[in-house]
């Protein structure tokens, strides 16, 4: 079945989004998941926002070529998004479930308030990168980096994972203000970093056994997404960084008279 | 400073107990959340240190034997510096830490409400009886087209061509102001819920997450999206009648909140989706917006999720420039526009804040209407005034002044038995309110306070249909921004002119 760019093929459809208004190019997708179509590929795309923004459902992958713009896979709860491409600002924002698999860099703010779910990106991150990452219960959200990344990384982080590869890079791969206000969650780092100029609110230790068997199917899946090699990507010493205080500010308060 | 001074005057309040008259039932102690009173031996003791003149134990001694007083322990009198300003010296040096207080400032500051007043008609364009004629307080808060297309049908009736972008429906002018399960029991959320429901208006969740008992109440709910984004997901923006972007509060305008972790028990952990004993912190920016263009795209990413089925609200703080920013938010494309004055309550904020940040709701509310209205936005956004409306004629005034309808919450309180004692930090709350110990939240009754705060806007909305009549208009929408129909007095020309309103007498 064809209507205007798009073909529709049993479960599938393939949309060419040039010169399409995001707006547009989301009700498309919206309407054709309603209509049971559970693999989207994308053609053309070109900055357009909110892709996946709040869609629902385990067995739906988008896929998409070109560029998408900024809040790919807003609010999103349960598809898969990969992009053969970089990506723009606020990938994953407040994303309770599902998997964004980038193959090039991210620009600022990835996974922002993010729940649960994975966000895998090849290349390099810009700043506050897994802002106020928050785990609950059996919700864990995972975020790997290849590259390197900007300031503020892992800032007033409450929860889940992150790992930073530093792949390609022989200098440091994180900015200024690393972990700053962090109280939950875990940090882990394949390179080691001059710590002392980091957050006085986290802790820097040695990945052990129990730590390198749960990041080792997130880190397992990231090669095979990637086509590298695993026994590269586990081998050597991973660091861990974790918040000395789930309750950072409990003493700065003082009841006021009035 | 000997230490015996130091407590003697840091008792605010004596709780003194008429021991001819007391019976020993002990149900001052069982209602006291502060701890003020024991039994010791033969009779009731009180450790006035502890009392905050709350008033729960005086409401319920069944012998009258209970009387709190202002501590006659004078600190000697000074005009500039307080009683206020010395104790939280000696608090803060003994601590180190910053003084934070609960609900909105109880400083003297002009209240510009009680320096305006209302018109009447006398004589000309009389006026109307609102208990035999219609009156209509009807409020549809959201975007409205800036002009009415119309069709005719084959009978030759107009036809509305416009397709109305989505509104909330209020019965009446009011809306119950956010407060989050966590800053509030969850039995103080069911209060509002259960008048909200019976009245034809919403509540305000605020952002701690929609718990499982407030589902059914969706269609009086709106959801809140603040910078810790607890509890947000794609189901919970679907759930209410409107999605509210949390960016400012009255109270504490440019800092972010904090639920201390010792709160954080199973139910707040499960209703805001967080593990339970962290701190849930909400930081002072939310990070995806430094700017009207990324608070557009977070309304849009909104909208795109709730399949631009609902409106979109945003609450800011009232502040210096208001005007200009409420301009920027309204062209970001928010369908109402939710503006809290610095008197406005608040959970915990720290005192520094509150008392002295942020500039009053009825200038804020003024100058936002009528720079609205001369860039020709008005009708893009509706606006809720908010920030200590104490009574129906604040009210009125409020929507004279500019605003679509007004949000209370400290009022709301009161009728469950709130004194505003300003504790509302310490979860020490004896009136199951502003605590989440069980023992202390049990005693707040949902359906009997539910029944009480429906009693009050239902007096207040008569009230303003009183003053409609009076002032000759029978819609509560043709007062919207009547700044006409008020005068100022006791104000000065710069007042008036901020006000936009003319001085008694012209």
């Amino acid at each position: 079945m064809t209507t205007g760019g798009n073909t529709k093929t049993g479960s599938m459809v393939a949309i060419d989004a040039k010169d399409m208004h995001y707006k547009e190019l989301n009700k498309i997708i919206r309407e054709s998941i309603l209509s049971g179509v559970k693999n989207v590929f994308l053609e053309n795309v070109n900055g357009q926002y909110y892709i996946g923004d709040g869609l629902k459902g385990d067995d739906i992958t988008i896929t998409v070529n070109g560029v998408p713009g900024n809040d790919l896979g807003v609010f999103m709860d349960g598809p898969s998004i990969i992009v053969n491409n970089n990506v723009q600002d606020n990938i994953g924002n407040t994303m309770n479930a599902g998997k964004i698999t980038v193959n090039g860099d991210a620009g600022d703010v990835v996974g922002y308030g993010m729940r649960g779910g994975r966000i895998y990106i090849r290349g390099n991150a810009g700043y506050r990168i897994g802002i106020h990452m928050k785990g609950y219960n059996e919700q864990i959200p995972v975020i790997i980096i290849g590259g390197k990344v900007g300031s503020f990384f892992g800032e007033y982080m409450a929860g889940g994972v992150m790992v930073l590869l530093g792949l390609d890079n022989s200098e440091e791969s994180v900015g200024e203000y690393f972990g700053v206000g962090m109280h939950g969650g875990a940090i882990y780092l394949k390179q080691k970093i001059d710590f002392s100029k980091y957050s006085k609110e986290v802790e820097f230790l040695e990945a052990n056994d129990g730590d390198m068997s749960f990041l080792k199917k997130y880190l397992l899946e990231y090669a095979k997404d990637f086509n590298l090699s695993s026994e590269d990507l586990i081998s050597g010493t991973f660091y861990k960084i974790v918040p000395s205080s789930a309750r950072p500010y409990a003493h700065l308060y003082t009841s006021a008279a009035f | 400073m000997t230490k015996s001074s130091f407590t003697n005057v840091q008792s605010e309040y004596l709780a003194v107990i008429d021991h001819a008259k007391c019976i020993r039932c002990k149900r001052c102690i069982q209602n006291c959340g502060w701890g003020t009173y024991s039994f010791g031996g033969d009779k009731i003791i009180a450790d006035h240190s502890k009392c905050v003149a709350c008033g729960r134990c005086y409401t319920y001694c069944p012998e009258g034997a209970i009387s709190i007083l202002k501590n006659p322990t004078v600190m000697r009198e000074n005009g500039n510096w307080q009683d206020y300003h010395i104790k939280n010296i000696w608090r803060q040096s003994e601590t180190g830490g910053i003084a934070i207080s609960g609900m909105g400032t109880p400083l003297k500051y002009k209240k510009y409400f009680d320096h305006i007043l209302l018109d009447a008609c006398q004589v000309t364009n009389p006026p109307i009886d609102p208990l035999r004629e219609p009156m209509e307080l009807k409020t549809f808060l959201g975007k409205k087209p800036s002009k009415i297309e119309l069709d005719f049908n084959e009978k030759g009736q107009p036809v509305l061509k416009n397709k109305m972008p989505p509104q909330i429906e209020l019965a009446t002018p009011f809306i119950f102001a956010p407060m989050s399960y966590g800053s509030i029991s969850l039995n103080a959320q069911k209060v509002m819920a259960l008048a909200a429901r019976a009245l034809g208006i919403v509540m305000n969740i605020g952002e701690g997450g929609l718990h499982d008992d407030l589902v059914p109440f969706g269609k009086n709910i709106i959801v809140q999206v603040a910078s810790g984004r607890f509890g947000v997901n794609r189901d919970y923006l679907n759930s209410g009648a409107a999605v509210e972007i949390k960016i400012g509060q009255g109270a504490k305008p440019g800092i972010g909140g904090h639920l201390p972790g010792e709160k954080i028990g199973a139910d707040i952990s499960r209703t805001r989706m967080i593990p339970a004993g962290t701190d849930a912190i909400s930081p002072a920016p939310h990070h995806d917006i430094y700017s009207i263009e990324d608070l557009r795209q977070l309304i849009y990413a909104i909208k795109e999720a709730v399949n631009y089925e609902k409106p979109v609200s945003v609450k800011v703080a009232a502040v210096h420039n208001i005007a200009a920013i409420v301009s920027g938010v309204v062209r970001a494309g928010a369908d109402i526009v939710y503006i809290d004055g610095f008197s406005g309550g608040t959970g915990a904020a720290p005192t520094i804040v509150r008392d002295n940040v942020g500039i009053p709701i009825e200038i804020a509310i003024a100058q936002v209407d009528q720079r609205l209205r001369e860039e020709g936005i008005r009708n893009e956004a509706s606006l809720i005034a908010a920030g200590s409306i104490r009574s129906s004629g604040d009210a009125v005034k409020a929507i004279a002044l500019g605003a679509d309808a007004v949000a209370i919450g400290t009022a709301a309180l009161i009728t469950m038995g709130c004194h505003v004692c300003g504790k509302c930090h310490t979860g020490n709350c004896s009136w199951g309110i502003t605590t989440q110990r069980p023992e202390l939240t049990r005693r707040l009754d949902p359906e009997e306070h539910g029944e009480k705060l429906y009693n009050l806007i239902n007096a207040w909305s008569h009230e303003i249909k009183e003053v409609l009549g009076a002032m000759g208009v029978n819609s509560i929408e043709s007062l919207r921004g009547s700044k006409e129909r008020l005068r100022g007095i006791e104000l000065t020309d710069s007042e008036l002119k901020a006000l936009g309103i003319k001085h008694a007498g012209m």
